[in-house]
């Protein structure tokens, strides 16, 4: 049964059609990716001693963008579950290019371990010889049931708009399409069964998405080192992680909806309520982080102290300055009374806190590192090309799954769009008439209708 | 089962360094050279901290000898994934150089920065290398062992003699080599050892006791009178 595409054949240009614009940005990434191939195949042969790292401050970029790059990822599925959940009608354009985040983002930020091992060799000891007590095995049990959950909840309500490019395109990829289908022919059991399945996922994927930076969080707030031993790490880091995520998610859907011309389905309004979700989360951030160091400054011990000023006022005080500018200022100056310049005010505040966030995850590292319980071993850590390289080379490689993903698949889910012309528009009127208290007469009666008879 | 323990006067130590380079000879310890250590990359089992002295600029208020202070409650095993660091039923905290993945976790958890990471390929089967200690490959983590080697050594000996291992049989290299004698090495449980009384002195202190990591390698304060 092959499904009449009206009015949303213009989410399937990107696939039919690929411009000069894809070439430019296909090559420029390829550039990217290339120059963290060169860094990477350098470390391998020099040792972890090409990067700046050494002791006492043993881990630097590396782990800095893998707290970056998972918190990220749950931009993604964690707002689309959280949307879905609470039947926020304005999702249904933002959901699908919001998974992908997850899904692209998950593989690079897991492979910056990989990258920052010593013996990358000898990655699978983790599996065979694994311990349990290490919270780096919590990391990786929990991400890797985030990339198989979210996975799942990409690709559940991918199937009836694989089943339209199955019926739509009939290129050499046909066959992908038809596989990937599974079948499907929109019949209404098909549907039933689909739309309880997203519904499991969400609920599940939840908690999951929790955990994955929770546990993030524990690998240093389970050690004893000053200003990292803390038990607010948890919220604090998943807080960040969604607040990243949104950020990073509302540059994505700017860049495609010039890209791909996707004005008509993106529009004003739900950058208006992203934006409004990313000042929530700013200023919680603030919150987490107030609480954080003015607990850690009125106890005064000598040691956090130390790491404390090396912050405000150290060798860390322009990226701690910047950072607190990046994720608080500028959203506060940027993110209130949206209505007018909603776009560009809303991508300025969205790149600040994506260069804000990777600082406050340095921040939280580096400094700690430098300055260690016993004082007479100090560091100063400064990157070298290497980690420059890698940082660009997953930055790259992420922007590469992204692009690669829309020259197969809608990024605008068709089906769900077309649901909430059809069905969603009477179903959000029943559903408000449902919150209403009951009259005996239709609500239709006046138009001010509120005062009720008993 | 002993329980190896090591006491480390400070009122007897000159910061000679003697202690730093025994160490380094017996357990293949290779010199960085000078760019490596410029970046903060020593490879030092055994290190003497110098406590600067806060009342008298630019003077040393006392040495301090480190080495792997061997908690018998360590931050750096737990963290491990693979189980490439652990504490033996001796209480010595040993390193699987053949197992490391070399995250790194195990550095960033100790607090008295005692392991030590081969940043590069430092060092290559040479003559004059002891036989008794594997070298490190690049790209994982080593540390301080007690001189086990020289532990299993004794053992062997005792067992070929069919006898028990006497005290003061078993010694590391740097409490050997200290020419003032502040450093004791022994066996804790054994309450007659010279390391186990002078675990009881009232002069003992241990590094971050508050952290609660429990080292075997504890420390005795000047005299009175003196520091």
């Amino acid at each position: 049964m092959a499904e009449r595409l009206e009015v949303d054949e213009l989410l399937l240009d990107p696939i039919r059609k690929t411009g000069r614009g894809f070439w430019i940005a296909f090559a420029a990434l390829l550039g990217l990716i290339a120059w963290g191939a060169a860094a990477y195949l350098t470390q391998l042969r020099v040792g972890l001693g090409g990067t700046g790292l050494q002791q006492p401050v043993s881990w630097g970029f590396y782990v800095t963008n893998f707290v970056f790059f998972i918190g990220i990822s749950h931009a993604g599925t964690l707002i689309s579950a959280i949307l879905r959940l609470s039947k926020a009608e304005w999702r249904r354009p933002v959901t699908r290019m919001a998974e992908v985040i997850t899904c692209m983002v998950l593989l690079v930020g897991g492979g910056q371990i990989l990258v920052d091992l010593g013996r990358p060799d000898r990655l699978l000891n983790v599996i065979q010889y694994g311990r349990y007590q290490s919270p780096l095995l919590w990391d990786a049990t929990s991400i890797t049931a985030y990339l198989t959950a979210s996975t799942v909840y990409l690709y559940l309500p991918m199937i009836p708009d694989i089943a339209i490019l199955r019926d739509n395109l009939h290129g050499k990829w046909n066959f992908l399409y038809r596989v990937l289908a599974l079948g499907w022919t929109g019949s209404e059991r098909q549907h039933q069964i689909l739309n309880r399945a997203i519904t499991i996922m969400m609920v599940m994927v939840i908690p999951i998405a929790v955990s994955v930076h929770t546990v993030v969080s524990f690998v240093f707030s389970m050690t004893l080192q000053p200003m990292w031993h803390s038990t607010i790490f948890g919220p604090y880091f998943v807080v960040g992680a969604i607040f990243s995520g949104i950020a990073a998610l509302i540059i994505a859907m700017l860049i495609f909806r010039r890209a791909y011309r996707l004005h008509a389905y993106l529009k004003p309004i739900h950058f208006q309520y992203l934006g409004q979700l990313l000042l929530v989360m700013s200023l919680l951030w603030f919150y987490f982080t107030f609480a954080e160091y003015l607990t850690a400054y009125y106890g005064g011990e000598p040691e956090e102290m130390k790491v404390f000023w090396s912050k405000f006022t150290g060798r860390f005080r322009f990226q701690f300055w910047a950072m607190f500018t990046c994720n608080f200022v500028v959203p506060i100056v940027c993110l209130t009374r949206l209505k007018k310049n909603t776009i560009p005010r809303v991508l300025i505040a969205s790149i600040t806190i994506v260069i804000g966030m990777w600082l406050e995850r340095y921040i939280i590292v580096v400094p700690s590192l430098s300055a260690p319980r016993l004082p007479f071993q100090e560091g100063s850590y400064a990157p070298t090309w290497v980690e420059w390289g890698e940082l660009a080379g997953s930055f790259g490689l992420f922007s590469m799954f992204y692009l690669l993903f829309t020259k197969f698949f809608p990024v605008i889910s068709i089906w769900e769009m077309k649901e909430g012309r059809h069905q969603a528009i009477g179903e959000v009127m029943e559903r408000v008439k449902s919150y209403l208290p009951d009259t005996a007469e239709p609500a239709t009666a006046h138009a001010g209708g509120t005062e009720v008879a008993p | 089962m002993a329980t190896w323990g090591m006491v480390i006067d400070l009122d007897r130590c000159t910061g000679c360094q003697a202690c730093v380079m025994a160490c380094k000879a017996e357990n293949n310890v290779p010199s960085v050279g000078r760019e490596e250590a410029g970046k903060g990359r020593v490879l030092s089992w055994m290190q003497v901290l110098a406590e600067p002295d806060e009342e008298h600029e630019g003077e040393v208020k006392r040495f301090i000898p480190r080495p792997c202070l061997q908690c018998d409650d360590p931050p750096c095993t737990k963290v491990c994934p693979v189980y490439a660091t652990y504490k033996n039923p001796e209480g010595i905290v040993a390193q699987i150089y053949g197992r490391c993945i070399g995250c790194r976790f195990c550095m960033a958890a100790c607090p008295y920065n005692a392991k030590f990471f081969n940043w590069h390929e430092y060092q290559r089967p040479t003559a004059g290398q002891n036989p008794d200690v594997s070298l490190r490959p690049k790209g994982v983590v080593e540390k301080c062992t007690f001189c086990h080697h020289r532990l299993q050594k004794a053992r062997e000996q005792a067992a070929v003699e069919k006898r028990r291992l006497l005290p003061g049989e078993y010694n590391t290299a740097c409490a050997e080599a200290c020419p003032a004698r502040a450093i004791s090495f022994g066996d804790l449980s054994d309450p007659t050892s010279e390391v186990a009384r002078l675990s009881r002195s009232p002069r003992v202190f241990r590094l971050l006791e508050s952290l609660g990591t429990r080292p075997k390698v504890t420390y005795l304060t000047e005299g009175e009178g003196r520091g």
